[in-house]
């Protein structure tokens, strides 16, 4: 009994001293995740700032009189614009669903077929999608103007969302995991007789769940967020996206009286894309209950 | 067959031969799209667009880079003037290089290194999502809020963090000039780039952490290895080897076409050309001189950089016979 009571407190130190290994971990991590999280912490700060507060010299950080003034401004603003603001809204909305959805569908086909069926050539398309990686977006954004406007896409939602969907990032994202897939669970599946498409849809993508998670962080980030294409395929006001339309908020004559609805509507900008990571980073995390994978 | 010039009778067995040839041709055929028609048709939609959007762009840019093009008038051939201007006159391209290869030789690595580890940390403590969400903030923030949270911090005047800090503490007496001050501005670059450059190799990684069998370390704790350390090294470095080609391949690419930041922080041009980098001189000759054939040659001697070090890391870390 002794000895037993005496490995018992024995662990009970152990256990202090590890949990003290871990308090320490959450402490420096609080420390750089506070550090990192600055920008959207001053962006909720800054859209509960009143005019005087923003036009501050020397700048503060943390709102003093947080006020709702700005979210009125930009109610009002928006309601004076010839094109009413839910229109953009619609409009990014709709470009970005159908992107993300269309990227996940076509990448994780493509990346599928290439690991596991593999036929012939498409290595070397692997490695030729990889070079495209590398090539300067900067460069090639005139000679993708020519294309488009070839195909007369120019001036039509469509520019916004079929020359996104082929993107070299994300294929070889989805490839990466799909390396990582066992190929036991493709021969069950196989000797079952379960059709290919089957097997893609009921077998691969929800152990890909991970890989197109991720994806549609990446992906919708960057199209929600994206300025550059409906500043150069979109002319008409009618079909531009809330990036664009934010913009030309700012960028108006009274621009300065502006700034707070300006940062009310970055605020209120970024509040889908924190619901869409965190959704999908709970998705990642269900992974491994729902598919019970044996590597 | 291109036997019709022979003889009658050879020109009989001839054609027997080949018509026996092209049943088992045909018959090789039938195999071949019977094997792998699912594994073309589900490439098929990406493969399309990207050819179209992807690589015909790249094309045209390519052969650009032989030209003279202004945008307005049609391009003419120049041959390799390009390059020879580039490597033999253009001392600001140097310069460019030269710094763009500092900044990719210490925020990729380090940018790299510290994603993982954040990722690795990270997934083993509770509150994880809120975690990574703090973590991930400065890439859906990118933009607006981002460039006024690091110019708190690095304002060249009295009242810019750093400065207000060192003054303080009697290290300065007059303000640092860090955004215009030429011995600043790379190191300036280069701390805020890695700041903002951690967000997505991270999250592939944390992806990557969950798409590891549990069964594994359960399997190696009864070979004996129980520690944390031994499991990274002997469990999960080996079997996200995808994913950590993956973040290097990228890191790679993004830190050789270092921008955004590098402008945002000193300027196009920056004093003394302090900041330049290679992408910054190719957007310099795209879109403010309107030199599309000399940028698309920079363009393509970036890419030629990029490809050879993508090139080792894919031989280093490849999983199969890539």
């Amino acid at each position: 009994m002794v000895k037993f009571k005496m490995t018992k407190s024995k662990m009970n130190v152990l256990k202090v001293k590890k949990e003290g290994k871990w308090t320490f971990v959450y402490i420096f991590m609080i420390a750089l995740v506070a550090f990192t999280s600055l920008p959207l912490v001053y962006l909720i700060s800054t859209a509960f700032k009143p005019l005087n507060e923003l036009f501050l010299f020397p700048p503060r950080f943390f709102v003093k009189e947080p006020t709702l003034k700005n979210f009125t401004d930009l109610m009002l603003s928006l309601s004076s614009s010839t094109v009413p603001f839910t229109r953009y809204i619609l409009n990014s909305l709709y470009v970005t669903v159908i992107t993300v959805i269309l990227t996940v569908f076509v990448s994780t086909l493509g990346a599928y077929s290439l690991v596991k069926h593999n036929p012939p050539g498409t290595r070397k398309l692997f490695k030729f999608i990889i070079a495209t990686m590398m090539f300067s977006p900067y460069v090639t954004q005139i000679p993708r103007y020519l294309v488009v406007n070839s195909i007369g896409l120019v001036n039509k939602i469509a520019a916004l969302i079929i020359p996104n969907i082929a993107v070299s990032y994300n294929f070889f994202l989805i490839k990466q995991f799909v390396e990582q897939f066992p190929n036991e669970l493709l021969e069950a599946a196989r000797i079952d007789g379960a059709g290919e498409f089957y097997t893609y849809w009921k077998i691969v993508m929800p152990v890909l769940t991970p890989a197109w998670s991720t994806l549609i962080v990446f992906s919708y980030v960057s199209s929600w967020n994206d300025y550059f294409s409906p500043l150069i395929y979109i002319n008409n006001q009618a079909l531009k996206t809330l990036p664009l339309a934010l913009r030309t908020i700012s960028g108006g004559g009274a621009s300065i009286g502006r700034a707070g609805a300006v940062a009310a509507a970055t605020m209120l900008m970024t509040i889908p894309t924190v619901v869409v990571f965190t959704s999908m980073q709970n998705k990642v995390m269900e992974t491994m209950v729902h598919s019970g994978i044996k590597g | 067959m291109g036997c019709s010039e022979m003889k009658t009778e050879e020109v009989i067995i001839n054609t027997h031969i080949d018509k026996k040839i092209s049943q088992t041709k045909f018959g090789e055929i039938k195999m071949f799209i019977h094997k792998h028609w699912v594994g073309y048709i589900m490439l098929v939609p990406f493969f399309i667009l990207f050819i179209i959007f992807v690589v015909l762009p790249v094309i045209i840019a390519l052969l650009l880079s032989f030209t003279d093009y202004n945008m307005l008038q049609p391009p003419k051939f120049v041959g390799l003037k390009n390059y020879e201007l580039l490597f033999l006159d253009d001392k600001i391209f140097l310069t460019a290089l030269g710094n763009t290869f500092l900044f990719a030789f210490i925020v990729g690595p380090i940018g790299y290194l510290m994603s993982f580890i954040a990722a690795w940390v990270i997934n083993q403590l509770k509150l994880r999502n809120a975690f990574a969400l703090a973590f991930y903030a400065p890439s859906i923030t990118s933009g607006v809020a981002m460039s006024v949270v690091w110019l708190y911090f690095f304002s060249p005047d009295r009242y810019g963090l750093l400065n207000n800090l060192f003054i303080n503490a009697g290290l300065i007496d007059n303000p640092i000039l860090w955004t215009q001050d030429p011995n600043y501005i790379m190191p300036v670059i280069i701390v805020i780039s890695i700041w903002m450059s951690l967000g997505n190799g991270f999250l592939v990684f944390l992806a990557g952490l969950q798409n590891i069998n549990k069964e594994h370390y359960e399997a190696a704790a009864i070979d004996g290895v129980e520690n944390r350390y031994q499991q990274l090294k002997y469990i999960t470095l080996p079997m996200m080897k995808p994913q950590l080609l993956f973040g290097a391949i990228s890191s790679i690419t993004s830190s050789f076409g270092v921008f955004d930041i590098a402008v945002s922080v000193a300027g196009l041009p920056s004093p003394n050309y302090a900041g330049h980098t290679i992408v910054a001189h190719l957007y310099d000759y795209a879109f403010i001189r309107f030199q599309m054939g000399y940028s698309s040659a920079i363009a393509t001697v970036l890419f030629i950089i990029t490809y050879s070090f993508g090139h080792i890391i894919m031989r280093l870390l490849s999983t199969k016979d890539e």
